[in-house]
C-alpha cells in the first residue's frame, strides 16, 4: 500500500481561538491601580491618668464638621488655603531652636516642627471625601516641607535634584543605583526634623 | 512587447494574514499577564475619593480589603445607608475583629505583622462608620490602614 503522508492541521482557525480568548481576558482585566493614603492608627492604650501637657499654641486644629465646612483654629477656611496654612504653622520656628526653619517665627505659632501638632477632628455626618481632602492637604503641606528641605541639603550629601517623595521612591526601588545607606539616612535625618504628627481625634 | 506584459492582472494583492495569530497570540499574553482577577464581587457603590498625594500600595506585603458604601443596585433591599462589605456579603461592624483574625491565620507567620488593611470606602459615606471601622481595627490590633483613593486632585472632590 501507498504510504500516505499525514494531512496537515488546518490552521486556519487559530486566529479566532486566539481572539476567543483575547477578548476573554480583555474583559476580565482590571488593571490594579492600588494607590492611596497610608495612614498608621495610634494603638490601643492602657488607661493611664497622666495627662501630657500640649501649649495651645503648638496645637493647630482642624476641624470637619457635618455640613463638611473646614473650620482652622476656629475660623472657617476654603480648603485650598488649607496647605499653606498648615505649612505657616508648621515650619514657624517660634522657640528660635530651629534653625532649618523658613517661618515667621512668630511667638504665637508653634515652637518648632517637633513640637507642632495638627489636630484633625471630624464629626460623624462629614462626608468621606472631605475628610479625605483634607487628609490629602495635611500630607501634602508635610511634603512640601520635606521637599523642600531634601533640595536643600540634599546636593551636599550626594543627591542632586531629589526631593523627598523622590528619594523616598528611589529607596524603595530595587533598580536604584546609588548609595541606599546613605539615601536612608538623609530621609531618616529629614522626617526627624519635620516629623508628621498628626492627631486625629475620637 | 507581449513578451513582457504581465501575466497577473494589475489588481492589489492580498494582504497576508498568515501572522495575524502571531500578534493575536501576543495581545493575549499581554492582557494573560496584567489580568487580576476581581477578588470580591462588590454589593456596594464603590466610587473612591480623590487625592495626589498618594502612595503606591506595597504588592509584597498581605493586604486586606474592607469596603464601605451604599449597597448597589439590586441590593436595595439593604437600605440606603453606607454599609460594610468583608469578603462577598454585607457585614457588621462587630464582625471585623473576626475577619482580622481570620486574614492573619491565612498568611504566614512572619508576615502577620505587614498586614495593611486597604480601605475602600465609597466618597459618600460619611465619616462615622469610617470612624467605626478604624475603632475596630485599632482594637484589633491591625494599625496600619490605607486609605484607598484615585489619583487627581483633591480640591476636586
Amino acid at each position: 500500500m501507498a504510504k500516505r503522508s499525514a494531512p496537515e492541521v488546518n490552521a486556519g482557525s487559530m486566529a479566532d481561538i486566539a481572539f476567543l480568548l483575547l477578548i476573554f481576558f480583555l474583559v476580565t482585566t482590571t488593571i490594579p491601580k492600588d494607590s492611596g493614603i497610608s495612614r498608621k492608627l495610634p494603638p490601643m492604650e492602657p488607661p493611664n491618668d497622666e495627662d501630657v501637657i500640649i501649649k495651645q499654641k503648638n496645637i493647630f486644629t482642624v476641624l470637619l464638621n457635618g455640613k463638611d465646612q473646614l473650620l482652622v483654629e476656629d475660623d472657617l477656611m476654603e480648603l485650598k488655603d488649607l496647605r499653606k496654612a498648615a505649612i505657616e504653622f508648621l515650619d514657624n520656628g517660634g522657640d528660635g531652636t530651629c534653625n532649618y526653619c523658613n517661618g515667621r517665627k512668630d511667638p504665637k505659632s508653634s515652637d518648632n516642627p517637633d513640637k507642632a501638632i495638627i489636630s484633625l477632628k471630624n464629626e460623624r455626618e462629614t462626608s468621606y471625601s472631605a475628610y479625605i481632602s483634607v487628609q490629602n492637604e495635611l500630607v501634602a503641606a508635610y511634603n512640601d516641607l520635606r521637599n523642600k528641605r531634601a533640595l536643600q541639603i540634599g546636593p551636599q550629601r550626594g543627591f542632586r535634584e531629589m526631593d523627598f517623595v523622590l528619594m523616598e521612591k528611589n529607596y524603595k526601588d530595587p533598580k536604584f543605583n546609588g548609595d541606599k545607606d546613605k539615601l536612608k539616612a538623609v530621609i531618616d535625618q529629614i522626617r526627624a526634623e519635620y516629623p508628621e504628627k498628626l492627631s486625629e481625634v475620637q | 512587447m507581449s513578451k513582457f506584459k504581465s501575466k497577473k492582472d494589475n489588481a492589489l494583492p492580498a494582504v497576508n494574514t498568515a501572522s495575524l495569530p502571531d500578534i493575536v497570540f501576543m495581545l493575549l499574553f499581554f492582557f494573560m499577564v496584567v489580568t487580576v482577577m476581581r477578588e470580591d464581587t462588590l454589593l456596594i457603590e464603590n466610587r473612591l475619593p480623590l487625592a495626589d498625594q498618594v502612595e503606591k500600595l506595597e504588592k509584597k506585603y498581605p493586604i486586606s480589603y474592607i469596603y464601605a458604601g451604599k449597597p448597589a443596585r439590586g441590593y436595595e433591599k439593604y437600605g440606603t445607608e453606607a454599609r460594610l462589605q468583608l469578603n462577598d456579603k454585607f457585614a457588621e461592624i462587630s464582625e471585623i475583629k473576626a475577619f482580622i483574625n481570620a486574614e492573619r491565620a491565612a498568611i504566614r507567620e512572619e508576615l502577620v505583622d505587614y498586614l495593611t488593611v486597604s480601605l475602600k470606602v465609597d466618597k459618600e459615606a460619611n465619616m462615622g462608620i469610617v470612624g467605626d471601622i478604624k475603632e475596630q481595627l485599632r482594637e484589633a490590633n491591625a494599625l496600619k490602614i490605607n486609605y484607598s483613593v484615585g489619583t487627581g486632585s483633591a480640591l476636586d472632590n
